[in-house]
C-alpha cells in the first residue's frame, strides 16, 4: 500500500474525473490480481490441510514401521517407506557427482561456443523430458539393454538421470556466485585451474550446492512413472526394522507407488489409508524442501560479498 | 612451475579435468540416449507391415488388446493430451502470469518473500499426490457444482494441471519481469502512470518474450505430465466435445498399458512409439522456449 501513495498525484492539485478513474482502475488491477493470488495460494492450504485432517487418525509409529498387511488394508507402510528412501538415497549418489561436475564443466571450463550451447540446450531438455519417457528409457536401458532387470539400481539410475538438471542447475548458479575476483586471485599466486576450483570455488560455494541436492531429494521422493517400470512392486514384503533389508539388485516398493496402488488397485482399503500415505509422502517432500528454502535465505543473509 | 609438483598431483589434476569434462557432456549423451533406448523398443514396429504411420497418428480407433482387430491409432489420444493441456492452460496462463505480476510489482518484503515460497512448495507437491486428489476431492465436487454423472473429466485434470504448471510459470514469468530494466519504471511513474498503467503499457510488452517463454515450459510440463493425468481423465478413450467428457493423455496410455503389455509385443512396441511422439513435442516445446529466452537475451 505504501508503494500505491508513491504514485498519487499530490492532493493539491485536485482530483479530477480523470485521476479518479485512473486511481479506480489501479485498485481494481491490484484487488484482481490479488484474488488470482489467493486462487493460487487458497489451494495449497486446503489440500494439505484436507489430507492431513483426513488422514492423521491412522498415522503411528507403528504405522511407520511395520510392513503391509491383510492385501495392503491393513499394516503400516514400511517396506514403501524404506524403499522410497533407497530410491532416493541410491540416486542421490549417481547424480549428484555427475551432476556437480557436469556444472563445473558449464560454469568454469565451457567457452561460449556452439558446441556448448548444445551442452546447454541438452540440459534444458533432459529436464523437459516427461516422467513416463524417462520411465520408457529406464526399462530399455537399464532393465533389458544393461541386463539390471527390474531392480533398485535401475530405478535409481532412471531417477538420477531425470532429476540431474535440478542439480546441473542449481550448482551453475551457486557458482556463478563466487566473484570473479576470487578466482584471479587465486590465479594470480600461480594455482592451476582445478587447484583453484577445489580450494576456492567450491569451498565457498558448497552451501549453494547443498541446497540443490535437497530439492533433488524432495522431487526425487515424489515420481511415480518413472520407477513403475523400472524397479517398483506392487507389494513386497522386508525385515521390519532392518535399514539394510533391500539390496541394489532387489525390487522394492516405493511410498509413491504405495499411494496410486491403494487408491487404484485396491478394492475395499479403509478410507484413511490413502489419505495417511498421502500425508506421510506429502510431510516428508514438503519438510526436505522447506528445509532447502530456509537453508537458502539463511545462505543469503550471511554472504559476505 | 611444474618442477615442484609430482607427477601425481599432475596426472591426478588431468584425470580429473577429463573426467568434469565427460561429465559436463554427459547432458546430450543422456538426451541422444534417451532417444536412442526409447526408439530402439519401439523401431521394429515401424517397418512391421501391419503399421501405418498415417494411421497410427489419425485414427482415433485405439483397440491395442482387441482379439479380432487389433488397431493402433492415437489420434484420441492426442486429443485427450491437446484437450487437457488447452483447458489447463487457459486456466495457468491468466492466473500465473497475473500471480507473477503481482508477485514481483504488487508486493514487497515480507509478504513477496511468503509468497514466494508457498508458490515453490506448491510446486514441490508429487503429481501422485494430485492425482489423488484429483480422484478423492475434486470428483465428488465437480459432480455437484456442474451436476454431472462422472467428476473425472477434462476439467478435472486441467485444473491439477493448471495448479501444476502455475509455479514454472510463476518464477519464470517473474524473472522475465525484474528483467526489465528500472529506467522504464522510473519514466513511466514520472510520467504520473499508475502502478497498472506502467505494467499495461510499459512492462508486459517489454518482458512479452519471457512471459511467452513462460507459458511454453508450463505447456511442456502439462504435456508430459503423467500420473495426475492418468488418475483424474476417467480413463476414456474418447475425442472430447465437451470438457464434461472423459479421455485419456498419451502420458497415461503408456503408464496404464505398459504393465501389461508383453515385452516385445506390437503393442509394447507401439506404446514406445507414443513415447517418441511425447518426445518429439516436448522436445520441439522446449526448443521454442528456449530461443524465444535467448532473444531476450541478445536483445
Amino acid at each position: 500500500m505504501t508503494m500505491h501513495a508513491q504514485i498519487q498525484p499530490a492532493p493539491q492539485f485536485g482530483e479530477t474525473p480523470f485521476t479518479r478513474k485512473k486511481r479506480r482502475n489501479e485498485m481494481i488491477a491490484q484487488g484482481i490480481f490479488a484474488v488470482m493470488v489467493a486462487c493460487i495460494v487458497i489451494p495449497l492450504f486446503l489440500i494439505v490441510g484436507y489430507l492431513i485432517k483426513e488422514g492423521v487418525s491412522l498415522i503411528s509409529w507403528e504405522f511407520l514401521t511395520t510392513n503391509p498387511t491383510g492385501g495392503m488394508r491393513k499394516g503400516g507402510i514400511w517396506s514403501a517407506l524404506l524403499g522410497t528412501f533407497w530410491l532416493v538415497g541410491t540416486s542421490l549418489c549417481i547424480s549428484a557427482p555427475i551432476g556437480v561436475l557436469a556444472a563445473v564443466y558449464l560454469n568454469e571450463y565451457a567457452k561460449d561456443n556452439w558446441f556448448n550451447r548444445v551442452v546447454n540446450l541438452a540440459v534444458v531438455n533432459l529436464a523437459g523430458v516427461p516422467s513416463i519417457v524417462h520411465a520408457l528409457f529406464g526399462l530399455g536401458a537399464f532393465v533389458l539393454f544393461a541386463g539390471m532387470g527390474r531392480s533398485i539400481i535401475a530405478a535409481s539410475l532412471t531417477l538420477a538421470i531425470m532429476t540431474m538438471p535440478v542439480i546441473i542447475a542449481s550448482t551453475k548458479e551457486a557458482l556463478a556466485a563466487v566473484p570473479r575476483q576470487f578466482r584471479e586471485a587465486c590465479w594470480n599466486v600461480g594455482a592451476t585451474k582445478w587447484q583453484t576450483i577445489w580450494r576456492i570455488v567450491l569451498p565457498n560455494s558448497v552451501s549453494g550446492i547443498l541446497t540443490g541436492v535437497i530439492l533433488q531429494v524432495s522431487r526425487t521422493a515424489g515420481e511415480t512413472a518413472p520407477i513403475m517400470f523400472t524397479g517398483a512392486v506392487f507389494y513386497r514384503k522386508i525385515e521390519e526394522g532392518n535399514l539394510f533389508a533391500y539390496g541394489l539388485g532387489d525390487q522394492c516398493m516405493a511410498l509413491s507407488m504405495h499411494l496410486f496402488t491403494v487408491t487404484t488397485q485396491v478394492t475395499n482399503a479403509p478410507h484413511a489409508l490413502p489419505f495417511a500415505i498421502a500425508t506421510v509422502l506429502l510431510a516428508f517432500v514438503l519438510l526436505v524442501n522447506l528445509t532447502a528454502i530456509l537453508f537458502r535465505s539463511w545462505l543469503r543473509n550471511r554472504k559476505k560479498w | 612451475m611444474t618442477s615442484s609438483r609430482s607427477a601425481l598431483s599432475i596426472y591426478g589434476e588431468k584425470a580429473i579435468e577429463w573426467l568434469i569434462r565427460i561429465c559436463g557432456v554427459s547432458a546430450i549423451i543422456f538426451v541422444f540416449a534417451i532417444f536412442f533406448f526409447v526408439f530402439r523398443e519401439g523401431a521394429p514396429f515401424l517397418t512391421d507391415e501391419k503399421f501405418s504411420l498415417w494411421k497410427f497418428l489419425t485414427s482415433t480407433e485405439w483397440y491395442p488388446t482387441s482379439m479380432s482387430n487389433i488397431r493402433y491409432g492415437t489420434f484420441a489420444l492426442i486429443a485427450g493430451t491437446l484437450s487437457v493441456t488447452g483447458v489447463a492452460m487457459l486456466i495457468a496462463v491468466p492466473f500465473g502470469l497475473g500471480a507473477a505480476i503481482f508477485v514481483s510489482e504488487f508486493c514487497t518484503g515480507k509478504l513477496r518473500e511468503f509468497l514466494k515460497v508457498i508458490i515453490e512448495l506448491l510446486a514441490a507437491i508429487p503429481s501422485i499426490v494430485w492425482g489423488f486428489i484429483g480422484l478423492t476431492v475434486m470428483n465428488p465436487v465437480i459432480q455437484t457444482v456442474f451436476n454431472v454423472q462422472v467428476g473425472l473429466n477434462v476439467l478435472n485434470a486441467a485444473i491439477l494441471l493448471a495448479l501444476m504448471s502455475i509455479p514454472v510459470m510463476v518464477s519464470i514469468g517473474e524473472d522475465a519481469l525484474k528483467a526489465v530494466p528500472d529506467s522504464y519504471r522510473e519514466a513511466a511513474i514520472a510520467l504520473g502512470a499508475t502502478r497498472w498503467q506502467l505494467i499495461w503499457r510499459a512492462l508486459l510488452p517489454a518482458a512479452k518474450n519471457g512471459l511467452l517463454a513462460a507459458v511454453l515450459l508450463g505447456v511442456g510440463r502439462a504435456v508430459g505430465e503423467t500420473m495426475a493425468v492418468l488418475m483424474a481423465t476417467g480413463h476414456a478413450v474418447n475425442v472430447p466435445h465437451s470438457i464434461f467428457d472423459s479421455v485419456r493423455t498419451l502420458t497415461a496410455t503408456i503408464a496404464a498399458e505398459l504393465g501389461e503389455a508383453s515385452e516385445g509385443s506390437p503393442h509394447y512396441r507401439v506404446l514406445f512409439l507414443i513415447g517418441i511422439l511425447l518426445f518429439t513435442i516436448t522436445f520441439i516445446v522446449n526448443l521454442v522456449a528456449d530461443f524465444v529466452v535467448k532473444g531476450i537475451k541478445n536483445k
